[in-house]
C-alpha cells in the first residue's frame, strides 16, 4: 500500500482544524487509512489503493476535513478556458494513444511544493498508473513552452533531446540504455518500432512519456508559475480522472485551472473536466444493506462527510473520484461516514444446518487412530524442491513446476509425502527416539481431463525410526489402522527404488492400489544422512475414502 | 519426619545393609558381612542417603603392601640377619657362607657394608680367599629386636596413617630398598549413620516385605501377613512420550467446531485453481498488483487450465468490462481470457466461496458456508511471514443479510478464539464493499493487530455467479497469527518447524 508524508503545519492548515493526536490517529484510521508514524512535524499515512485522490497532501486533507465535518460536501473547482491546442497524430495508435492535458497558472513553488508534487506524481504512477503502463504523468513549467503542442510517435533513433537530470542529449532509442530512469521503464515500450514523444510548437522535445521529460522544457523549478500537465495512455476516461487528481491537487493549493482541447483524428476533447459524476441513491438499499434505518437528511449529511453532495435521489460524485462504480461504494463511504465503530452488532434469527465435509471427518478418524497408536503429527509444506522430492529418494517422479519460485530450495509441488516425513526426520536427530510420526497433506500430480489439468490428492505417510524399526511395526501400524476402519487388505510384494529390495509392498484394497509399505533403502537413509533404520507407509486417503 | 512411615519405605537392598551400619563401614567391610553384591550394595548406600538415613564420606588412604622381595624376606628373614646368625666365632670362608645363605652377589655386598660399619663382623684375608666371623658385638646385635623384622611380619596391607613411631621407623629404611614395600593410594567410601539414622532401630527392621507384587505372589497368596514397601509417592518419574496431533490442526479442528455450531457448512476444494475463479470471478481486475508474479504462484506445468461454463465467463467478462447489467461502470478494460486460464496457487480461501455461490441455486438460500484451509503467497519467508499459511473463510448468503450481521458473527467468532476486544476499520478489497479490516486488540503487548480482510461482496461479484445480486457477507482473516499467542509463539516459522521436542512438549489446544 503506498504510504505519503504529510507537514503537520501544512496538513492543519489545509484542513482548517487541530486535533489531538490520539483523535488525529483515530479518525485517519476510521477513514479508511492508516497512521504509520509521526516524525516532529511529519505524519506518514497509508491509503488504500482505492483512494489515489487522497495521495497528496491537499487531496488528504480535502477528504479529511470533510470527515471530520469542517468542511463538507462538494467542493466546486472553477475552470477556465485557454483556448491552447493539443494535436494527437494517428501515429500513436496501438502505442500510447491517449492524452488529457490542462494548464494551471498562478502556482507559487517552493522546494516543499515540489518534493509533494513529485510524491504525487510517483505514488500515481505506482498505483494508479500501473506503474506508467496504465498511465504516464508529465509536468512542465509552461513558460518555456509555445502551444499548440503536439502528441506523435516517431522513430526513435530520429529524435533527440537532453533527458532530465542527463549531462547530453540522446536519441530515444539510447535513453532505454542510458539513462536510468529509461533502463527502468524500457520494458514499457520494449517492441515498439516507434515511441511516443511531445513536441512544442518551436520543434522542442517535452517528453518521450511513459519514460522522461525534457531537462531543459520538463523540469519544474523555484521559478516556476505556470505548468502544463499531460496524462498519456490507453483509456481516455483513465487519463482523465488521473489529471483531475492533479489539477485538483494544484487548485487546491491556490492555482488557477485551465482546460486544453485535445484535437484527435475524429474526435475533440476538452480536458480537465470536473464536473460532478451523478449516481442514483436508493435509499432503502441503503438501510436494507447496513441494517440501520438512517433518514433522508442523515444520509444527505453523511454523504457530505464524504465530500459529495446529494440532491433528488441521486449523488454527485467528485470528479476525481476514480472508485466509485456502483452505488454499492456510495453505501459504504456512508457506512464509514456513520462510523463503523458505531455500528451495533447482531446475530440473524435465521436457522440453517452445520455440515463438516465428510472427507474432513473421515481424515480425522485416520489421524486420532493414529494419535492412539502414538504416533506423532507433523504438519509439513506442500511446496518443496527436487533434490529432496527425487534425487535423494532415488526416484525421478514427474513434478509440477512453479513458474516464478523465490527461491530453488522451495519450486516444485510434492507428489508423495514421505520426503517431506524423510526432512523431519533428519532435523530431529538431535531429539529422544524412538521416534515415530505421520503428517496428512495434499499432494499434486497432473490430469489433463481436470480444470486445472491437475489433480490433488490427500495421502497419509507414518514412517517410524529407532534401532530396531522394521518391516513387522510398520505393517502392525498399518494393519491396526485397515482393523479399525474395517477394510480388508492384501500386501504383494513389489520393487520402489526408495525401498530395500524384498522389504516393500504394496496395498491393495478392493482391487485398487493404495499404499507402499516397506523399509527405506540405507542409500536413501545416507542421503538424509539418518542413522537409524526408517520403516513407513504411504496410503492414498482419497482413494481409500472412495473405497470405504 | 515420621520414623514408622521411613522404615516402611526401605527396599529390600536397604534392609539388608541398614542392620550392618551401628558403626561406619566402608564399601568393603558391608560386601565381606552382607552377601549383596557391590552394586547392590552401593544402590543400597545411594538410596538410605538420599533418603537422608546415612551419610557417604569418601576417604583417600595411602595403603602399604609388600613388594616382591619383600615377600620372600617376610619369610625368610632380612639377608643380612640371615647372614649373620650363620656366622661362627672362626673365620670361614666367604663363598661358603654366600651358598649356605643363599645369597646373590648383591645382597653378599649388602651384608659386608652393614656389618662391617656397625663392626658386628671382621673380615681377614688368607692366601687368595675372603674369610669371615662375628663379633662379640655382633653377637649382641643378634640379641636386640630388630624392628625391620617385626615389620615385615606386620598384616599387610597397612594403612600408613596408622603406623607407631617403630613401624614407621622401619617403613622409611625398608622403602629405600629394592621391592620390599609398595605404596598406594586407595579411595574407599564410608556410610555412617546420620542423627535421623541414629534414630531407626536397626538390628530389628524387617527383612521380609513385599516389594513389587508379582503375578506369582498373587496366585501362592504369599503376599498376605506381609507388609508392602510403602512407595515415594512424590518422586520424579522419567517422561514418556504420547501420540498427539499437531497443534495447528487441534486448533484448525477448534475453529471448524466453532463456524459449525453457528450452522455453517464446511466448503472445501483444491488448492490449485485457476485465474479465473482465484481471480476473474472475484471481480479483481486483470491488471490489478495482486496478480503480480512476486504476489501469487503461477505455475509452469501446466501453464494454463480451462475456463467454466461458457455463461458465466460470458458474465464474468462484462462485469470486468463495462459492469454487465446492474448499473456498474465495470473497470472499464478489454478482460482476456487467456489471463484467466493461468493456473495460480490458491492466494486466499475466497476462491472457495466464489466456486460455492456458482453453485448456489434460489431455492439453497439464506445458506452459510465456511473453509479453512492453506493459502499460499510469493513472499520471502520471516518471522511474520509464510508463504503457505491458513485462512478463515465464510460466507453468508441471504437477501436479507447486513453489514451488523457481519459484525456480529465475526465479533462472536473472535470471542470463541479468546479475542473479546475487536474493532473493524474500513479497508480496501477488490472484491468486497464495505469492506473492513478485522484488528483484535492484543491482551499483552496492547496494541491491535491485524488480521485480515473481510466485507460484503460486491454486486460485480454476486451477480455472475448467482444469477442475483444479493447480500453476501464474507471473511477470510488470517489464522496462523490468531494461535501463536496461546501457544507462546513468537515466531510465525515456528508453527511448521515440526521439532519433536516441541510436538512432544506442546500443550493441548484448550480454550
Amino acid at each position: 500500500m503506498p504510504t505519503i508524508t504529510l507537514n503537520k503545519t501544512v496538513f492543519e492548515k489545509l484542513v482548517g482544524k487541530k486535533l489531538t493526536l490520539d483523535k488525529l490517529k483515530d479518525r485517519i484510521s476510521m477513514l479508511g487509512t492508516d497512521l504509520e508514524k509521526i516524525e516532529g512535524d511529519k505524519i506518514h499515512v497509508e491509503v488504500f489503493p482505492n483512494r489515489p485522490d487522497m495521495l497528496s497532501e491537499s487531496g488528504f486533507a480535502r477528504a479529511f476535513s470533510a470527515f471530520i465535518g469542517v468542511k463538507t460536501g462538494l467542493r466546486n473547482y472553477k475552470i477556465k478556458k485557454s483556448g491552447e491546442k493539443v494535436i494527437i497524430d494517428k501515429s500513436l495508435k496501438n502505442i500510447r494513444p491517449y492524452t488529457a492535458c490542462a494548464i494551471v497558472k498562478k502556482l507559487k513553488f517552493d522546494d516543499e511544493r515540489i518534493k509533494e508534487m513529485i510524491q504525487l506524481q510517483e505514488k500515481l504512477h505506482v498505483t494508479y498508473g500501473r506503474n506508467r503502463k496504465k498511465v504516464a504523468i508529465g509536468i512542465y513549467p509552461y513558460d518555456k513552452i509555445r502551444a499548440p503542442i503536439k502528441f506523435y510517435a516517431k522513430d526513435p533513433e530520429k529524435v533527440k533531446f537532453r533527458p532530465l537530470d542527463y549531462p547530453s542529449e540522446l536519441t530515444g532509442l539510447q535513453i532505454l540504455s542510458k539513462h536510468p530512469t529509461g533502463r527502468d521503464y524500457a520494458h514499457l515500450l520494449k517492441g515498439y518500432k516507434k515511441f511516443p514523444f511531445f513536441e512544442d510548437s518551436e520543434g522542442n522535445i517535452l517528453s518521450m512519456p511513459p519514460i522522461i521529460n525534457s531537462h531543459t522544457t520538463g523540469k519544474v523549478t523555484e521559478k516556476t508559475t505556470e505548468v502544463f500537465i499531460e496524462c498519456s495512455g490507453f483509456d481516455f476516461n483513465t487519463l482523465s480522472k488521473c489529471l483531475n487528481i492533479i489539477v485538483t491537487f494544484f487548485a487546491d493549493l491556490g492555482g488557477e485551472v485551465y482546460s486544453m482541447d485535445l484535437i484527435y483524428q475524429n474526435k475533440k476533447y476538452t480536458t480537465p473536466d470536473l464536473r460532478p459524476d451523478k449516481m442514483k441513491l436508493d435509499l432503502n438499499y441503503v438501510n436494507k444493506l447496513l441494517g440501520l434505518n438512517l433518514k433522508k437528511t442523515m444520509i444527505k449529511k453523511l454523504l457530505e462527510r464524504m465530500g459529495y453532495s446529494y440532491e433528488e435521489d441521486y449523488v454527485l460524485v467528485p470528479a476525481y473520484r476514480t472508485d466509485v462504480l456502483h452505488q454499492i461504494d456510495l453505501v459504504e463511504d456512508i457506512a464509514i461516514a456513520y462510523g463503523y465503530e458505531n455500528f451495533e452488532e447482531e446475530i440473524p434469527n435465521v436457522a440453517t444446518i452445520g455440515e463438516e465435509d465428510s472427507f474432513e471427518i473421515f481424515k480425522r478418524k485416520i489421524a486420532y487412530i493414529l494419535v492412539g497408536l502414538g504416533l506423532i503429527e507433523t504438519m509439513t509444506y506442500h511446496i518443496t524442491n527436487k533434490e529432496k522430492h527425487n534425487k535423494k529418494m532415488m526416484i525421478d517422479l514427474k513434478c509440477i513446476q512453479l513458474e516464478n519460485a523465490l527461491t530453488k530450495d522451495y519450486n516444485i509441488l510434492r507428489s508423495w509425502v514421505i520426503p517431506s516425513l524423510m526432512e523431519v526426520l533428519t532435523n530431529n536427530k538431535h531429539n529422544d527416539y524412538p521416534q515415530k510420526i505421520f503428517d496428512i497433506g495434499v499432494c499434486f500430480k497432473e490430469n489433463p481431463i481436470k480444470e486445472t489439468k491437475t489433480e490433488e490428492f490427500t495421502r497419509l505417510a507414518v514412517a517410524t525410526t529407532h534401532s530396531t524399526a522394521d518391516y513387522t511395526e510398520i505393517k502392525q501400524y498399518l494393519d491396526a489402522l485397515m482393523r479399525a476402519i474395517d477394510l480388508e487388505y492384501e500386501v504383494y510384494d513389489t520393487d520402489h527404488p526408495s525401498f530395500i529390495p524384498g522389504r516393500v509392498g504394496r496395498v491393495n484394497v478392493k482391487g485398487k492400489d493404495v499404499a507402499y509399505i516397506g523399509e527405506i533403502n540405507p542409500v536413501v537413509l545416507q542421503n538424509w544422512q539418518l542413522e537409524m533404520p526408517v520403516a513407513c507407509f504411504e496410503l492414498n486417503l482419497t482413494e481409500l475414502f472412495r473405497l470405504f | 519426619m515420621d520414623i514408622k512411615k521411613l522404615v516402611d519405605s526401605l527396599h529390600l537392598l536397604e534392609r539388608a545393609v541398614l542392620p550392618y551400619l551401628d558403626r561406619p563401614r566402608t564399601l568393603k567391610e558391608l560386601e565381606e558381612k552382607t552377601d549383596l553384591k557391590q552394586v547392590e550394595i552401593m544402590r543400597a548406600l545411594q538410596w538410605l542417603q538420599n533418603k537422608k538415613i546415612i551419610t557417604i564420606k569418601e576417604e583417600t588412604k595411602e595403603i602399604v603392601e609388600l613388594d616382591e622381595n619383600g615377600k620372600e624376606y617376610a619369610k625368610k628373614g632380612l639377608p643380612e640377619t640371615r647372614f649373620l646368625k650363620i656366622l661362627k666365632d672362626n673365620f670361614e670362608e666367604i663363598s661358603n657362607v654366600m651358598k649356605k645363605v643363599g645369597l646373590n652377589k648383591d645382597e653378599l655386598n649388602v651384608c659386608i657394608g652393614t656389618w662391617k660399619k656397625k663392626g658386628a663382623i671382621s673380615i681377614n684375608k688368607e692366601k687368595d680367599k675372603l674369610m669371615v666371623k662375628i663379633t662379640d658385638f655382633g653377637k649382641k646385635l643378634l640379641k636386640k629386636p630388630n624392628y625391620e623384622e617385626l615389620f615385615l611380619q606386620s598384616k599387610f596391607p597397612l594403612d600408613k596413617s596408622t603406623l607407631k613411631p617403630e613401624e614407621r621407623y622401619a617403613f622409611d629404611l625398608l622403602s629405600k630398598r629394592k621391592q620390599i614395600l609398595k605404596t598406594s593410594i586407595v579411595k574407599t567410601k564410608i556410610a555412617k549413620l546420620t542423627d535421623l539414622g541414629k534414630r531407626i532401630n536397626i538390628k530389628e527392621i524387617d527383612k521380609d516385605v513385599v516389594d513389587r507384587l508379582t503375578p506369582e505372589m498373587l496366585r501362592k497368596q504369599t503376599w498376605k501377613n506381609k507388609k508392602f514397601r510403602r512407595y515415594d509417592v512424590s518422586i520424579n518419574v522419567p517422561k514418556i512420550n504420547r501420540g498427539k496431533r499437531h497443534f495447528v490442526n487441534q486448533a484448525i479442528d477448534y475453529v471448524r467446531k466453532i463456524w459449525l455450531e453457528f450452522g455453517f457448512k464446511e466448503m472445501t476444494g483444491p488448492l490449485l485453481q485457476t485465474s479465473f475463479w482465484n481471480f476473474d470471478a472475484l471481480f479483481t481486475a486483470q491488471d490489478h498488483p495482486v496478480r503480480d508474479m512476486h504476489d501469487t504462484f503461477y505455475i509452469k506445468n501446466p501453464e494454463k487450465g480451462r475456463l467454466p461454463d461458457p455463461k458465466i465467463v460470458k458474465k464474468v467478462k462484462c462485469m470486468h468490462e463495462h459492469g454487465g447489467t446492474i448499473n456498474s461502470k465495470g473497470w472499464q478494460y478489454s478482460w482476456d481470457q487467456e489471463e484467466a486460464k493461468k493456473n495460480v496457487l490458491r492466494t486466499h480461501t475466497t476462491v472457495l466461496s466464489a466456486k460455492t455461490l456458482a453453485t448456489l441455486k434460489k431455492t439453497d438460500l439464506p445458506a452459510k458456508f465456511f473453509a479453512i484451509g492453506k493459502c499460499f503467497r510469493n513472499e520471502t519467508v520471516d518471522w511474520a511471514h509464510l508463504f503457505e499459511f491458513n485462512q478463515v473463510e465464510g460466507i453468508v448468503v441471504d437477501p436479507n443479510a447486513n453489514f451488523r450481521n457481519h459484525i456480529g458473527y465475526l465479533r462472536e467468532y473472535f470471542k470463541k478464539m479468546g479475542y473479546p476486544k475487536a474493532r473493524f476499520r474500513p479497508a480496501y478489497f477488490p472484491y468486497t464493499e464495505m469492506s473492513m479490516e478485522i484488528e483484535v486488540f492484543h491482551p499483552i503487548h496492547k496494541q491491535w493487530i491485524e488480521l485480515g480482510g473481510s466485507g460484503i461482496f460486491r454486486p460485480e461479484v454476486v451477480e455472475p455467479l448467482l444469477g442475483e445480486a444479493i447480500p453476501v457477507l464474507a471473511w477470510g482473516p488470517g489464522f496462523d497469527r490468531t494461535i501463536m499467542e496461546y501457544y507462546n509463539i513468537t515466531d510465525m516459522r515456528d508453527l511448521y518447524k515440526n521439532d519433536l521436542k516441541q510436538l512432544r512438549n506442546m500443550k493441548e489446544w484448550m480454550p
